[in-house]
C-alpha cells in the first residue's frame, strides 16, 4: 500500500504543514521588521533583534525553522519532478486555454525559486554578519546594531528593488499557497474554500506590501549614502 | 442553408502505440453549424474513406453526454471551447467559418495513445477496481425515510456521482493528476451510509493505486473543475484529502 510520506497526499501534507509553519515565521519576521519604523533610532528594533539572537532561540528554534525551509523546498522539488513526469513528454500543440486558473497556482515552483533566490541573498546580507561571522556593527550596550546594518544595506537602490521583488514574489506565492494548504489538509469545502482564498489573498498582499513598504521607507529614512 | 462553415482540421494521426505520430491537415467544406463535433468527425471520416484513406480513430459511444467515452483536446481545451459539455454535446456553432481546429488526444503519462485520437483510459478502471465500490449488495431502492440521509449529503453525493470518468481532469491538469476523478468516486460513496463502512480502506487503496499508475500530485490549480463536463467540484478533493489523512492517522 506504500508509506504515508511516499503517497501523493502524504507529500502534499508535508508541503502544507511546512508551508503553514513558514507562514507563522513570516508573521513573526514582519512584526519585528515593523519595529524598524519606530522613530527611536532603532533602539526597539535592536532589542527585538538581539532577543532573536539569544541562545535559546538560536539553538532551539532556528534549526526547526531551517528544517521547515529545507523540507518545504525538497518536497517541492520531488513533487515538481514527479508532476512533470506524470504530465508526459508529449505536449499539446494547441497549448492550454483553460480559463479561470490563477497564474500563481501554475507557477508555484518558479515563484518558490524566486523566494529562494531572495532568501539566499537575504541570509548572506544579514544572517551571516549577525550570527556567523559577527562582522556586523556592535552596540555600546552589547549585542549587534542590527538597525544600522539594515539601514546601511537599504541605502542602495538595487538592494531596495531586489527586496521589493522578493516580497512581491512571496506575495504571489502566498496567494495560492495559503488556501491551498488548507485544501490539502482537508479543512475545506465549497464555503471554506472561498473564505480561505479571501483570507489568503488579503494575508499575502498585506505581508508582501508591508515588507516592500518597510524596505522603501528605510531607503528614504536612511542617510542616502548610496551603494558601498 | 446559409448555416454552413468550412474548416481546416489539424488532426493528430498515430498508427499505433509505438508510432511517433504526426499532425495532418484536412479541409472540410459546408459543415452545418447545427451538427455536433462528432458528427463533423463522421463527415471527415466519410470524406477520407471516399478518398481511399484511413479514417481518423476517435472514441465515442452514447453521444448524449453521459457515458464519458468521447475525449478530444480541441483548440487548447478538453472537450473544446464550450463549458460543461462533453465533445458529443459540443456543436459546430461554437466555431467560425474558415477556422483552423487543432484536434489532439488526451496527453498524460497515465493515458498512453493507442491510435490517432484514442487513448488508453484503463488506468481509471484499475483505480475503481482498487476500491470504488461497496463489497456487499445493498439491495434495491430502499423505502423512503427507512435510511435517513440529509438533503445536503444526498445532493453532494449525487453531484460527485455525476463524474463520468472521461479523463478531462487529467488531460488539462499541468500535473497529470487524477485527483478530481478519484475524489469524486471516493466522495459519492463516503457521503452515504452504505459506502461509509469501507470509506477508510477505499480512500487508502484508491489513492495508492492512483499513485502507482503514475498520475501526478495535485497542486490545487483548479483547472480540472473548470474543464469537468459535469462540473464536479474540487471540494471533493478536500474531502478525499480528509478521508485519506484521517484513515492513515488511525493506522
Amino acid at each position: 500500500m506504500g508509506t504515508f510520506f511516499g503517497s501523493s497526499i502524504g507529500k502534499k501534507f508535508v508541503m502544507s504543514i511546512s508551508g503553514l509553519f513558514l507562514v507563522v515565521f513570516l508573521i513573526v519576521h514582519l512584526a519585528i521588521n515593523l519595529l524598524l519604523l519606530v522613530p527611536d533610532g532603532g533602539e526597539t528594533f535592536n532589542a527585538a533583534a538581539n532577543f532573536m539572537a539569544l541562545p535559546a532561540i538560536k539553538f532551539g528554534l532556528q534549526p526547526v525553522l531551517a528544517l521547515g525551509f529545507i523540507v518545504h523546498i525538497i518536497y517541492a522539488a520531488i513533487i515538481t519532478l514527479q508532476n512533470n513526469k506524470a504530465r508526459g513528454s508529449a505536449k499539446y500543440a494547441s497549448g492550454n486555454k483553460t480559463k479561470d486558473v490563477m497564474w500563481a497556482s501554475k507557477n508555484m515552483f518558479v515563484l518558490g525559486a524566486t523566494v529562494f533566490a531572495f532568501l539566499a541573498v537575504h541570509i548572506y546580507q544579514f544572517f551571516v554578519p549577525l550570527q556567523i561571522t559577527h562582522s556586523a556593527p556592535e552596540l555600546a550596550s552589547g549585542g549587534h546594531d542590527t538597525y544600522t546594518l539594515v539601514a546601511n544595506a537599504l541605502t542602495c537602490i538595487p538592494t531596495v528593488v531586489f527586496y521589493v521583488i522578493g516580497s512581491l514574489g512571496l506575495a504571489l506565492h502566498l496567494t495560492h499557497g495559503f488556501w491551498s494548504a488548507f485544501q490539502t489538509v482537508g479543512a475545506s469545502n465549497n464555503i471554506w474554500r472561498k473564505r480561505w482564498t479571501v483570507i489568503g489573498t488579503v494575508f499575502a498582499w498585506v505581508v508582501g506590501l508591508a515588507f516592500s513598504a518597510i524596505a522603501i521607507a528605510m531607503y528614504f529614512i536612511g542617510s542616502c549614502g548610496g551603494c558601498n | 442553408m446559409g448555416n454552413n462553415i468550412s474548416l481546416t482540421l489539424k488532426v493528430w494521426r498515430q498508427n499505433d502505440a509505438q508510432d511517433k505520430g504526426r499532425y495532418e491537415s484536412y479541409k472540410l467544406e459546408a459543415v452545418s453549424v447545427d451538427s455536433s463535433f462528432l458528427e463533423m468527425m463522421d463527415i471527415l471520416n466519410e470524406q477520407l474513406v471516399n478518398e481511399g484513406k484511413e479514417p481518423v480513430a476517435f472514441d465515442h459511444d452514447c453521444r448524449e453526454g453521459i457515458c464519458g467515452m468521447c475525449s478530444l483536446y480541441i483548440n487548447g481545451r478538453p472537450h473544446g471551447p464550450d463549458d460543461d459539455v462533453t465533445t458529443c454535446q459540443l456543436h459546430m456553432r461554437k466555431f467560425k467559418d474558415g477556422e483552423t481546429i487543432t484536434i489532439e488526444p488526451w496527453r498524460s503519462a497515465g493515458f498512453p495513445v493507442i491510435k490517432d485520437l484514442i487513448v488508453n483510459r484503463n488506468a481509471f478502471d484499475t483505480i475503481i477496481a482498487a476500491g470504488g465500490y461497496t463489497s456487499v449488495s445493498t439491495g434495491g431502492v430502499p423505502d423512503a425515510n427507512a435510511l435517513p440521509i440529509s438533503k445536503i449529503d444526498a445532493d453532494e453525493a449525487m453531484d460527485a456521482a455525476s463524474c463520468i470518468g472521461c479523463g478531462a481532469c487529467v488531460a488539462t491538469c499541468k500535473n497529470g493528476s487524477a485527483m478530481l476523478f478519484v475524489s469524486a468516486k471516493v466522495s459519492h460513496l463516503a457521503l452515504l451510509p452504505q459506502g461509509k463502512v469501507e470509506a477508510a480502506r477505499r480512500a487508502k487503496n484508491m489513492v495508492a493505486k492512483m499513485d502507482e499508475l503514475g498520475f501526478g500530485n495535485c497542486t490545487n490549480t483548479g483547472a480540472c473543475e473548470v474543464e469537468c463536463p459535469k462540473g464536479v467540484s474540487i471540494s471533493n478533493i478536500a474531502r478525499l484529502n480528509r478521508e485519506f489523512l484521517s484513515a492513515k492517522f488511525k493506522d
